[in-house]
């Protein structure tokens, strides 16, 4: 036998009013468009212009090569990221000993030297020296190619850029130097943007192998933090310019803010924990015990309905 | 036959003067009671720009003033919407609406809300400048610590976008009419009783869903 509804559960034996609601509704409606067009004429919408691999290389073109570089040495953050990306080991996220960033494994394979700088360079017609110095870079050993890329390191802070073209004190830089010049020559002709996102295709909506690449440099990272959209600016809240973001994600972006979180090589994994569990119990409320009857102990609902209690306390 | 049995169910369940009612109780006179069909409202704001920035294309709010406007107006209800609608559960909360077995009604609620936040920021990630670029750029690295991000991938525009202007909004849109045919069913939640004086009288069916 079921119990008896509760008589929070009954039909309400007291006082009803007349009540329209399609009318609420179409006022509401009618107040909220209004409001939406006045805030629009008074504040339009954010439309900063993407930041592309072109502008890049073109306003900073030493970055530009820095970040180069370190794609083709495998230093670089998404060189040494692990899933999705690549293998590297003990690069993964954990939430104490459990790491939900290794369970899918390498989904997405990026190669950093390959996708960002040796194919690329391949699709460059019309220049044999780039060839050789591509087929130089491809068979030297290893240690060669690294003793290469870190002169070219070394050097690019003396780097000069004269009328595109990158000017180096002398070094022993091999096959890097004619690699990297035709790199970012290509970069600013903007072949770079075509060639990584294309990947072999006519129609293509995967920004991910141009995205990767643009986030190594530091050129995007401080147009970022010039629109305080970094994260410890509370960037993931914020929308470029001075309008609301997305501001319901306060919480979220709150704990990055805070330690243990703030200096935690697994921040992401143990916010994104966290804020499931703080989620899951938001959704439960109703079946929590103490929870539940929270708002009892609080009040507020006295102030909400004060008509109805007013109107119970001169009844009596 | 399934029909007869669906309709006399639905009919059962929700009878017109229920679905649709002239009346409420009188303790339903409270500015707090507007904030639900005032998100309801920016709901379907949100859905009408939506659908004008989805017939010209998504390239065509940064081209044509006319597109600017929609999309400011898209925006903005997005930001009266999560208002509105943030404001309508914290007055839920304060009145314990899940009281008399409504615990589905506030569940549907709360995982609008959740959901809708999901909604936005696929929205967010589909704008095509640089904003989307550095949410798309920072988004992925909360994903895939948690290995979503090698299927939910952020920087494929063309991924973010079905998601937002179909999946996520359909589910939203569902999970409204859901929470809006669970209020009408089991009715606004009455006031806990007025305590009695001179001993505070006893909370029936105080906490938790019947």
């Amino acid at each position: 036998m079921s119990p008896p509804p509760s008589a929070e559960a009954a039909e309400w034996q007291g006082e009803y009013v007349r009540y329209d609601l399609i009318k609420e509704l179409a006022i509401a409606l009618a107040v909220i468009t209004a409001l939406a067009v006045v805030l629009t004429i008074l504040f339009s919408s954010p439309d900063d212009p993407p930041t592309t691999i072109q502008s890049w290389s073109k306003a900073d073109p030493g970055d530009f090569l820095t970040t180069a570089v370190s794609e083709l040495d495998g230093s670089s953050e998404i060189a040494t990221y692990g899933p999705p990306y690549n293998h590297t080991p003990d690069a993964a996220q954990k939430i104490g000993p459990l790491c939900l960033q290794c369970a899918p494994g390498v989904r997405i394979p990026i190669d950093t030297a390959r996708d960002f700088v040796v194919d690329p360079l391949k699709t460059v017609p019309g220049n044999p020296a780039l060839k050789v110095a591509l087929a130089a870079y491809s068979a030297a050993p290893a240690k060669q190619r690294k003793a290469w890329t870190d002169a070219y390191t070394a050097a690019l802070p003396k780097a000069r850029f004269v009328a595109g073209r990158v000017l180096l004190p002398a070094g022993d830089y091999g096959p890097v130097a004619p690699m990297m010049a035709s790199l970012v020559g290509l970069a600013q002709s903007g072949g770079l943007d075509g060639v990584m996102l294309a990947g072999g295709h006519f129609y293509q909506t995967d920004y991910t192998k141009p995205l990767l690449f643009l986030s190594g440099g530091s050129y995007f990272e401080d147009r970022a933090t010039g629109q305080h959209l970094l994260g410890d600016q509370w960037g993931m809240m914020n929308e470029t310019g001075s309008y609301p973001g997305q501001v319901w994600l306060w919480l979220y972006t709150f704990w990055y803010q805070i330690e243990p979180f703030k200096s935690s090589d697994n921040a992401d994994a143990l916010i994104f924990a966290l804020m499931a569990a703080l989620s899951l119990a938001f959704v439960c409320i109703p079946f929590i015990p103490g929870l539940n009857r929270l708002p009892r102990h609080l009040g507020v609902y006295r102030l909400i309905w004060r008509d109805h209690y007013r109107r119970v306390e001169q009844g009596r | 036959m399934w029909t007869t049995w669906v309709r006399e169910r639905a009919v059962g369940a929700l009878p017109p003067d229920k679905l649709l009612p002239d009346r409420q109780p009188a303790y339903v006179s409270s500015w707090i009671y507007v904030f639900g069909v005032a998100a309801i409202a920016s709901l379907i704001v949100i859905v009408a720009s939506g659908a004008i920035l989805g017939l010209k294309g998504p390239n065509w709010w940064h081209v044509a003033s006319v597109g600017r406007f929609f999309n400011s107006i898209h925006l903005w209800a997005v930001e009266l919407f999560f208002f509105t609608m943030v404001v309508h559960l914290w007055g839920k909360f304060f009145m314990a609406a899940w009281r008399g077995g409504r615990g589905r009604t506030w569940v549907t609620g709360a995982v609008t809300f959740l959901v809708s936040i999901g909604a936005a920021f696929t929205g967010y990630l589909s704008q095509q400048n640089f904003d989307s670029q550095w949410i798309a750029s920072e988004g992925k690295d909360g994903l895939n610590s948690v290995g979503i991000g090698a299927f939910f991938r952020v920087p494929d525009f063309g991924q973010m976008y079905t998601f937002h202007v179909i999946l996520l909004p359909v589910v939203v849109v569902a999970l409204v009419i859901w929470h809006v045919l669970l209020v009408r069913r089991h009715g606004v939640v009455p006031p806990y009783p007025a305590k009695a004086r001179p001993a505070p009288a006893a909370a029936p069916g105080d906490g938790g869903p019947s």
